[in-house]
């Protein structure tokens, strides 16, 4: 086994102990980390990977929350249902949105994805009826099996993980690696003979899987759902997450979001101005730490030509 | 004929670029298109790699119709292609480089879930070996020297083991020694695979020792064609090309 699946176990036993701190602070910012983390490492798949900035990814984590809350609460239908459907729908979504945003590069590519996550944005603003609109989409129960906070961590560490497990899979395989040739130069990917248009299209579908998955579980584990986290702040926190973290490492996504999660929680609780502390911090890490915490590490300790 | 060019016409905003440019290439030979800067060497050569749409004419690729078809759908075919800026994968390990067209051309480009390091690591070698870089297979491409990265875009375009492979100026930017090595090289890759090359070259020393037949380019026609003999003695080459340079 390699030194970073060592490391990786080792981290996983550590989060498995979490909940034995009986403390429910620790329990609670576990799940949303691991969420976010997921998140953000859905997002990663186009923007470190295929080279594409979405600036609309809350869309799809949105979707996720939404259909897999409203079909358990309205519709009845069992979880495990619900929430395979929620993935289901963030592929399919991200699929016909992709199918547009895919015909467009660079800065119109991150326009239109923005576009259309105000779109489904304002469409479950107004949708009293089924959304719940502004008041939100409220008492959303636990699934039966999962009706406490340490079992729902518990699933969720087990869902994150295996979506990690898969995603590292795939970016690691021969379609992996021509994402990361369409990131560096789609002209060329083109004329090794790749339809670089379509391959774009499967990362975003993928990724919107996931997100959805991601948002899923947010939905069930605040018991609601509200349109804020399909609007564009959204999209732009967890793009902040995946920079902070580094989106040339795998597992940098996963960093930033614990980081900004944490931070957040800590900084909040003696100041209002969070988002001017996260402003600078972010300008700051641009400027001089451009590959995020992870890239700063990995240059700092990691051996070199080590890629990942 | 491999390839078959007929009357391809293309303007940008009005300025007509390629005007009715006509001709074939057999299979094997090695053939050259020369002329002076703006005379629409790139162009054409982006039209026949579907780069560019053209306005007009028809592109036959082993007498099959490729007008309009995208350059993955003509790279996968058999056309390979340098470019004359290099255009290679700057992040990417030179090994990556190269392993990344093998995959393409093998087909396991929708394979998700196995590793990538296990494919193709004797064929990548083979190539690495063939464009002389396989001391350099574990560096980053970015950080080559340009005669390298070169080379290495020659390798690249090989992965996808052409039958007819289109080079946009090999030896742009290279030292006399470079262009001495990468000609040979070209040289003898294109014998040994019995490839049909197209390219185009400003070192006229070049072009004339390497082509079979010349072809010459001047404001997007075609005004000469012949064997490097011929061309040599054409009074229209000589009056709007040869004789500005020298």
């Amino acid at each position: 086994m390699s030194k970073e699946n060592w490391i990786l176990l080792l981290f996983i036993l550590l989060l498995l102990c979490i909940p034995l701190t009986e403390s429910r602070f620790y329990v609670f910012l576990g799940t949303d980390i691991l969420i976010f983390g997921l998140f953000a490492v859905s997002l990663n798949l186009l923007l470190g990977y295929t080279g594409l900035v979405s600036f609309g990814h809350a869309t799809y984590f949105g979707i996720g929350a939404y259909t897999c809350a409203l079909l358990m609460k309205k519709a009845s239908v069992p979880f495990p249902l619900a929430f395979a459907a929620a993935g289901a729908l963030g592929g399919i979504s991200a699929l016909v949105i992709g199918f547009f945003c895919v015909r467009l590069t660079k800065v119109y590519f991150a326009m239109l994805t923005l576009a259309f996550s105000q779109i489904v944005w304002a469409m479950a603003f107004k949708w009293n009826s089924l959304t719940g609109g502004d008041n939100g989409f409220v008492g959303v129960p636990f699934p039966q099996f999962l009706d406490s906070k340490v079992r729902f961590y518990y699933f969720t560490l087990g869902v994150v993980a295996g979506s990690l497990f898969l995603l590292r899979k795939v970016v690691n395989s021969p379609f992996g690696r021509i994402l990361t040739t369409i990131r560096e130069n789609p002209e060329r990917t083109e004329f090794i003979g790749i339809h670089v248009k379509l391959f774009q299209l499967i990362a975003f579908m993928i990724s919107g899987v996931f997100a959805a998955i991601a948002g899923a579980l947010f939905g069930i584990f605040n018991h609601s759902v509200f349109p804020d986290i399909l609007f564009w702040p959204a999209s732009a926190e967890v793009l902040i997450m995946t920079l902070l973290g580094g989106i040339y490492n795998f597992f940098g996504p996963v960093v930033g979001a614990a980081v900004l999660l944490f931070v957040r929680m800590q900084v909040t609780s003696y100041t209002e101005h969070w988002p001017v502390i996260l402003g600078f911090t972010l300008a700051f890490l641009l400027f001089f730490f451009p590959g995020g915490i992870m890239g700063f590490l990995q240059a700092r300790f990691a051996r070199p030509g080590g890629n990942r | 004929m491999i390839l078959g060019v007929e009357r391809v016409k293309k303007s940008f905003d009005g300025f007509v670029a390629i005007n009715g440019v006509s001709f074939s290439i057999p299979k094997g030979e090695i053939c050259s298109i020369i002329g002076p800067n703006g005379a629409g060497k790139t162009t054409l050569f982006n039209l026949i790699t579907g780069h560019l749409p053209m306005d007009e004419g028809k592109l036959t690729f082993k007498d099959l119709d490729i007008t309009g078809r995208p350059p993955h759908q003509i790279c996968r075919l058999g056309v390979g292609r340098s470019f004359q800026r290099t255009n290679i994968f700057p992040r990417l390990t030179v090994f990556q480089n190269i392993q990344a067209a093998v995959l393409v051309h093998r087909g396991k480009s929708l394979t998700f879930f196995r590793p990538v390091e296990s494919f193709f690591q004797e064929e990548t070698g083979e190539i690495l070996g063939r464009v002389g870089l396989k001391e350099y297979a574990q560096t980053v491409s970015g950080s080559l020297s340009y005669g390298f990265q070169k080379q290495l875009e020659l390798g690249i375009a090989l992965a996808s083991e052409p039958e007819l492979l289109l080079l946009d100026e090999p030896t742009a930017g290279m030292s006399a020694q470079e262009t001495h090595q990468t000609i040979e090289l070209i040289g003898r890759i294109t014998r040994e695979k019995g490839l049909t090359l197209l390219f185009t070259e400003h070192d006229m020393e070049v072009v004339f020792s390497i082509s079979e037949r010349i072809m010459v380019l001047y404001q997007g026609r075609l005004i000469a064609e012949g064997t490097p003999h011929e061309i040599r003695r054409n009074p229209d080459v000589q009056k709007v090309y040869l004789g500005e340079t020298r």
